[in-house]
């Protein structure tokens, strides 16, 4: 007998699915909440609106073994806004721990057959990887760090939340902190840019010191001043 | 299944419709059947350059809207049989042209034939966007001057994004560079880029460098494609042009400075 797609809601109230995720994890070396929680809010400065509420699952595989309170880790990344969702790589006491804190245990290998696979990205999300050429016209956004490996043409644009690494020549213009991250920077191995700006500030190409210009250089902002130094 | 190459560059007037009578006839001559298009609508010269304008009767765009069949539009080459150019049309204007069409001509033409050529209008606009949509390989023509080089750099954007291969994830157009009306001396006086300030700013692998030459002209005027004009520097460029395409290795030729007679008399 044929069920209507449309009937399916008045004879079922739910519906379960596998379905694939994509996860930022924290990988977790040290049991200090306060050093954790530090170096976590200095990564959410950098795109906040990206870590905002964003759900994360903690891997204690390289934690020391010991006595520590996983509670206390919890309910400091959840002061940050973060959701932490699931741990893996805990051991019993821990995994323990994290039921009692009705957080997912996640199995190592592979879940068993039927049950929902997440899935796990080990990198992390915030940084973006270019490998082809960027060309004139060509646009590209980085909510992290922005990693271009070959050149950057005369009428392409770089913008990045964080910091730029272009290891071709980079002719066209470059933007990093463009959501007010002052400590982000500028590095390339040929620099031949239109324009470079950390954080709103900016140079025009004719502003860069002709002897700079070709060489690889380093750019970064110290209070109100975009310096360009060789690297 | 034909091989399509689109033929384009951006800018307009660099050698791409030079390119396509050449690259195409030297297909033709090794064996290939060979279909050359031309996308150029409004603006039709291909078939001037091969020298069978007095033949079209029918172009791509009747093909398009069902007015003549594709074997009724095609013009066969006089010199070589397994050579043909569909013309672009000269009445009509560009939006005749569309994505499905174009689609259907040139499944229609890689039924017969190993390769297609597309030969672009200048620009990045529909035209342009439709030669190169349905594109395995594209060669980018360039003057060696910088808007040229740029325009050229916007292209391959567009090839990396636009094209059908793109769309569907499966592949990439395989990018080669043809650098043409090279003149090696203006070149050492710093009037034109050099061959390596190309190659740095569009890093795609060279396929052929033609030197500037007046037999081009001379060619274009009497409707024969340089390429058969092998005495020609031009028409010997093209050539090796074509086989290095078809996998074979050939040395760069006229990209030095040609000694004047007194230097070639005393050395240095
Ligand atoms: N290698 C060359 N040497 C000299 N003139 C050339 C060369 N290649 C092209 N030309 C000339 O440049 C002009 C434009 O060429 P064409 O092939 O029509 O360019 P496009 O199709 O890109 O507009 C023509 O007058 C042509 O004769
Ligand atoms: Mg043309």
């Amino acid at each position: 007998m044929a069920t209507r797609p449309s009937s399916i809601s008045r004879v079922q109230a739910c519906e379960l699915k596998g379905a694939g995720f994509t996860f930022t994890v924290l990988k977790v070396f040290d049991a200090d909440p306060e050093r954790i929680a530090r170096q976590v809010t200095r990564r959410i400065q950098q795109a906040p609106d990206f870590f905002k509420g964003a759900p994360i699952v903690l891997d204690l595989q390289a934690v020391p073994e010991g006595d520590w309170d996983l509670s206390a880790l919890v309910e400091r990344l959840r002061a940050l806004d973060l959701v932490p969702v699931a741990v893996r790589g805990a051991d019993g006491a821990h995994e323990q721990q994290a039921r009692t804190l009705a957080l997912g245990v996640l199995a190592e290998g592979r879940p068993a057959a039927g049950e929902p696979r997440p899935t796990v990205v080990e990198a992390t999300p915030t940084t973006r990887l270019v490998t082809e050429p960027v060309r004139s016209g060509q646009q590209i956004y980085a909510k992290g760090d922005l990693v271009v490996v070959g050149p950057v043409s005369h009428g392409a644009e770089l913008l990045a939340e964080g910091s730029i690494h272009v290891y071709g020549a980079l002719r066209g213009r470059a933007l990093a902190g463009l959501r007010g991250d002052r400590s982000a920077r500028i590095f390339c191995r040929v620099l031949e840019a239109e324009l470079i700006s950390v954080a709103g500030y900016y140079r025009l190409a004719e502003d860069v010191e002709p002897a700079l210009r070709g060489q690889g250089a380093q750019i970064y902002l110290d209070g109100e001043n975009l310096h360009v130094l060789p690297l | 299944m034909a091989r399509i190459i689109v033929v384009t560059s951006g800018k307009g007037g660099v050698g791409k419709t030079t390119t396509s009578a050449a690259f195409g006839t030297g297909l033709a001559l090794r064996g290939f059947k060979t279909a050359i298009v031309d996308f150029d609508v409004g603006l039709r010269n291909l078939d001037l350059i091969m020298g069978c304008e007095r033949r079209v009767v029918y172009d791509f765009v009747n093909v398009i809207q069902g007015e003549a069949t594709i074997g009724q539009a095609l013009i066969r080459d006089k010199r070589l049989p397994n050579l043909a150019v569909l013309a672009a049309s000269q009445t009509r204007d560009k939006d005749a042209l569309t994505q499905e069409g174009v689609g259907r001509v040139l499944d229609d033409l890689s039924r017969e034939f190993d390769y297609v050529l597309c030969d672009s209008p200048a620009g990045i606009e529909k035209g342009a966007h439709l030669a190169m949509y349905f594109a395995d390989d594209a060669i980018v023509v360039t003057n060696p001057e910088v808007s040229s080089v740029r325009d050229s750099d916007r292209v391959l954007g567009l090839l990396a994004s636009k094209t059908r291969h793109a769309e569907r994830q499966d592949g990439k157009v395989n990018e080669h560079l043809i650098i043409t009306r090279y003149a090696p001396k203006r070149v050492s006086k710093g009037e034109m880029l050099s061959l390596q300030d190309v190659q740095d700013i569009l890093s795609i692998p060279l396929l052929g460098v033609i030197p500037e030459s007046p037999t081009v002209l001379q060619c274009s005027n009497a409707g024969t494609p340089v390429i058969l004009e092998d005495k020609s520097e031009a028409g010997q460029a093209y050539g090796d042009t074509v086989a290095r395409y078809l996998g074979e290795s050939r040395p760069l030729r006229f990209v030095e400075e040609e000694k004047g007679f007194l230097r070639r008399l005393f050395g240095g």
